[in-house]
């Protein structure tokens, strides 16, 4: 057999469809009669709908039906019902389910008409008046009224008080974090299409196909085969297709209502009026002996969720894990204010809480004049001290290593302000990274056609994040065959059944389903073989091998016949006694005139362990897209609110800033070799999430190297770095 | 403002697509973009902010990049376009969607159109030269993906192929 496709950096296989602009996304499908329908948002925080007036607008030509609470179709009462598979704890916002406002932004009507200018011209006609209520949406302001977190929290472990009361030196410091939001550069997209008996197609904007197919089928009371849902292409997601959006409640609620094709887009500002990463405070203890070993750590944070669910994420878990200490207390509260609920954003809870925990060693580092690297590597720890379980592996020693050298991290002048370049303030800052490395159930189906080709399915997604193509590796690989021979396909609620497309699990979730499938399919062939052509009874089964359409066999061909199979895969039972982690270390230099405040990243390497690669190339572009994401952290990103009128202000792309072109530098990758044959049967762990992890307190470390100015408020922008 | 309008008027108008003439009905407030995708089909070039914020909608207009989204169809008249389904030869693919692929300059896909039209509308412009100038001239084009690093080296890699600005 030729060497194994897995490792390869191959180009992804769906290339050519995404440069040609032939990938057609979920709001791209067309439809004979396809109606428009445009979303007409609430401008208050809190309140109750007076009135709706929608004459002027049902007047306009072209104008077929304006959907609003009083009048839209029937819709399930149980919050059970709108549950969905990344729900948080709490009553899902239903949309267009009555008169309560819960936030500025809220969906309150939609307008449906022939084309998409007519639907959004008469959505201005839309009169709506709202008995506006008092509103909360500072976190800062409502500090008083947390409550604890719904979260599974490790308990304390040994004496945080007295050991941080005994401590020689400590870092007592308290970090902020913005909201943000995912703008996947996709705005969100449902098409609905009708069918003549009264079934469901549909194109829709998700993570999850069966996770928006079951939504449908539990809130309008449809029978499960009657709904299915497609997720081709998807630009872009980031978490923000997590949880069924609302523009695929209110495009099934159209279509069901008009029995026609209804497709729903929302604006750019409209990707403003759902989930997003929560605002956060959190506070920092660390103390340390002389040596700087970790004697006690205190991680508390408190987020902002909504009045109707309680959102969580893992935000503090990581100051119980990634370093070796035996005082450790952890605390998370929620504050519920008159906002959406947040989602799981890229990284959840480790983009935000890493940074503080990140930060404060950079601070502990200084208390103890201790180069930051040699800090980390002092505290290393081999097993996760929160579940008292050793790692499957962690080759952090050697992101360190080789991340410092590459970077050149051995010629820094420690003391702030120290380097200097052409007039700029230069800083070297690091920091490390971590996120758990998952498996969830997973099915897939592999069939080899009589022309010798192999299908292979799962109903995962691809994002962006070469599913496509490391799936076809994967199973190219199993079932012993030429890349070109095998096609897999993905995003249809119809294919075998697959866990959400997040938290960097696809690969070791999905993988080991395709791989087993091309196994016993392979098994199949060779058994079927035999049976078929007795002079191949006693022939080794390697030497079996699909190509040119038909079976080869020490030289010889044989026909085909058509043959599938279908495997469940469950979590590796190996990993019961073990805890699995992605782990990283980011060395950022930044470039700073002071005169003007203008900060520059210059360069960054990050070094990741992962476990075994399966495609290079495209696990590659997951770290870049995830360093530009913590540069994002670090230095734009904020949704700003008017908490006034309670509304966010910078809803658009102009205002909201996300990094450019010309903001990127050198960015270099590092995977360092990490063999690790308990997490799963592949050795892969996942890289969607890691890049960003520790690229955000890299930066602000590096900053206060430069400038000897600490800055605790994220994100650093211009105002903070001046004066 | 709350009047209802009448049915709109619409203008004929002329257009070559990709090497194809098209004459049109068009209303007046009917921007390029939404003709090209919700009238014509051509749904590679790409919505992602419809207020010149992203650059995913990028086409060349008589070989000019433009933001289709703030461009009204009427004003096209008579003029060339070319989108991203124009610019292979068949299976042959443009050396600069070639070298998006072989640099893994994307991800999602959804900004790629508009990068790769704004590439080939930057090159004929001849004014970016080093990599420092061509990130300036490609930063009209958001990548939420992060692409950046990949899309400059597949552009440094095309540049050449190009043929840099026109006569
Ligand atoms: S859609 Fe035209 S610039 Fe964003
Ligand atoms: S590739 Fe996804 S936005 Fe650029």
């Amino acid at each position: 057999m030729n060497s194994p496709l897995s490792g390869q950096p191959l180009d992804r296989v769906d290339g050519p469809a995404k440069v040609t602009g032939r990938a057609r996304y979920a709001g791209e499908y067309p439809e004979p009669g396809l109606l428009y329908g445009s979303v007409v948002s609430g401008n208050v925080a809190r309140g109750r709908i007076r009135r709706i007036d929608c004459d002027a607008a049902l007047a306009v030509p072209g104008v077929v039906e304006v959907l609003h609470h009083l009048n839209r179709p029937k819709m399930a009462g149980d919050d059970e019902s709108y549950e969905d598979a990344d729900a948080a704890e709490g009553k899902p916002f239903r949309p267009l389910f009555n008169d309560r406002v819960l936030y500025s932004g809220q969906p309150l009507a939609l307008v449906v008409a022939e084309s998409l200018e007519v639907a959004r011209y008469a959505g201005s006609l839309v009169r709506i008046e709202i008995d506006a209520e008092a509103h909360r949406t500072d976190l800062f302001a409502e500090l008083d009224n947390a409550h604890d977190a719904p979260a599974e929290l490790p308990g304390p472990r040994g004496d945080f008080a007295g050991a941080f009361e005994a401590a020689p030196f400590k870092v007592d410091a308290t970090y902020s974090t913005p909201v943000e939001h995912h703008n996947p550069m996709e705005p969100h997209a449902s098409t609905v299409i009708y069918n003549a008996d009264g079934s469901l197609q549909v194109h829709d904007k998700t993570q999850g196909t069966q996770n928006s197919q079951d939504y449908l089928v539990k809130v309008f009371d449809l029978p499960k085969e009657r709904v299915r849902v497609c997720a081709a292409y998807v630009g872009g997601a980031f978490g923000s297709g997590l949880r069924p959006q609302y523009q695929l409640t209110l495009a099934a609620m159209a279509a069901l209502r008009l029995q026609r094709s209804v497709r729903v887009t929302l604006t750019r500002q409209q990707m403003f009026t759902f989930g997003y990463r929560p605002r956060t405070v959190q506070r920092l203890r660390l103390g340390a002996d002389a040596q700087g070993r970790l004697l006690a750590i205190s991680h508390e944070a408190t987020g902002q969720t909504s009045r109707f669910e309680d959102f969580t994420e893992h935000l503090v878990e990581w100051s119980g894990m990634l370093y070796r200490c035996d005082n450790v207390a952890l605390g998370y509260r929620l504050v519920p204010l008159d906002v959406y609920t947040p989602l799981d954003m890229r990284a959840p809870g480790a983009a935000s809480g890493v940074i503080a925990l990140e930060c404060a060693m950079d601070e502990l580092a200084q208390a103890l004049s201790l180069d930051p690297l040699e800090l980390r590597r002092v505290n290393f720890a081999d097993s996760n001290g929160n579940e008292g379980k050793p790692y499957s592996s962690k080759a952090l020693l050697d992101c360190y290593a080789r991340g410092a050298l590459r970077f050149g991290w051995h010629s820094r002048d420690p003391r702030p302000r120290s380097m200097q370049d052409q007039g700029e303030l230069v800083g070297w800052g690091m920091a490390g990274g971590v996120w758990e490395a998952m498996q969830m159930k997973a099915s897939a189906r592999a069939r080899l056609d009589a022309d010798g080709h192999l299908w292979v399915s799962s109903a995962t997604t691809d994002i962006g994040t070469g599913t496509y193509t490391v799936m076809t590796q994967i199973a190219a690989d199993a079932f012993g065959m030429a890349l070109a021979d095998v096609t897999f396909q993905l995003g249809d609620s119809s294919l075998p059944t697959a866990p959400l497309q997040g938290g960097s699990f696809t690969v070791s979730s999905v993988g080991p389903a395709v791989r087993q499938a091309c196994q016993a399919l392979r098994g199949k062939l060779v058994a079927w073989a035999k049976g078929r052509y007795p002079e191949l009874a006693g022939i080794d089964a390697g030497a079996f091998v699909v190509r040119d359409g038909q079976l080869q066999v020490a030289g010889k061909a044989y026909a085909l016949e058509a043959m599938d199979v279908r495997v469940d895969a469950e979590p590796s039972a190996r990993r019961q006694g073990f805890a699995s982690a992605t782990h990283s270390a980011v060395f950022v230099e930044v470039r700073i005139d002071e005169a003007l405040g203008t900060l520059r990243v210059s360069r960054v390497v990050s070094a990741v362990a992962a476990g075994r690669v399966i495609n290079p190339k495209t696990a590659r572009s997951q770290i870049l897209g995830g360093v530009v994401w913590g540069l994002g952290m670090a230095l734009q990103e904020e949704t700003q609110i008017d908490h006034g009128l309670g509304r966010y202000m910078n809803h658009n792309l102009a205002e909201y800033h996300i990094p450019v072109n010309a903001d990127i530098g050198e960015i270099e990758v590092i995977f360092v070799d990490e063999p690790d044959d308990i997490v799963n049967e592949l050795g892969s762990k996942g890289v969607g999430e890691i890049g960003v992890v520790g690229v955000a307190a890299a930066v602000a470390n590096a900053v206060c190297h430069a400038t000897g100015r600490r800055v605790r408020d994220f994100p650093l922008t211009v105002e903070k770095l001046l004066g | 403002m709350s009047d209802v309008p009448s049915a709109p008027n619409t203008h004929a108008i002329g257009l070559y697509i990709n090497g194809e003439q098209h004459h049109l009905q068009v209303p007046p407030w009917l921007t390029l973009l939404d003709l090209l995708r919700d009238e014509l089909d051509l749904v590679g070039t790409k919505k992602g902010c419809d207020h010149g914020q992203c650059g995913a909608c990028t086409v060349l207009r008589n070989g000019r990049r433009v933001n289709a989204c703030l461009t009204l169809a009427i004003m096209c008249d008579g003029d060339e376009l070319t989108t991203i389904e124009g610019l292979a030869h068949g299976d042959r693919l443009h050396p600069l969607q070639q070298a998006f692929i072989a640099h893994d300059a994307f991800q999602c896909g959804y900004c790629t159109p508009g990068q790769i039209c704004s590439a080939v509308g930057m090159a004929r412009e001849g004014r970016a030269r080093s990599r420092a100038q061509i990130q300036e001239a490609m930063s009209g084009n958001l990548c939420r993906c992060g692409a950046y690093s990949n899309i400059v080296a597949a552009v440094e890699e095309a540049l050449p192929q190009m043929g840099g600005p026109r006569p």
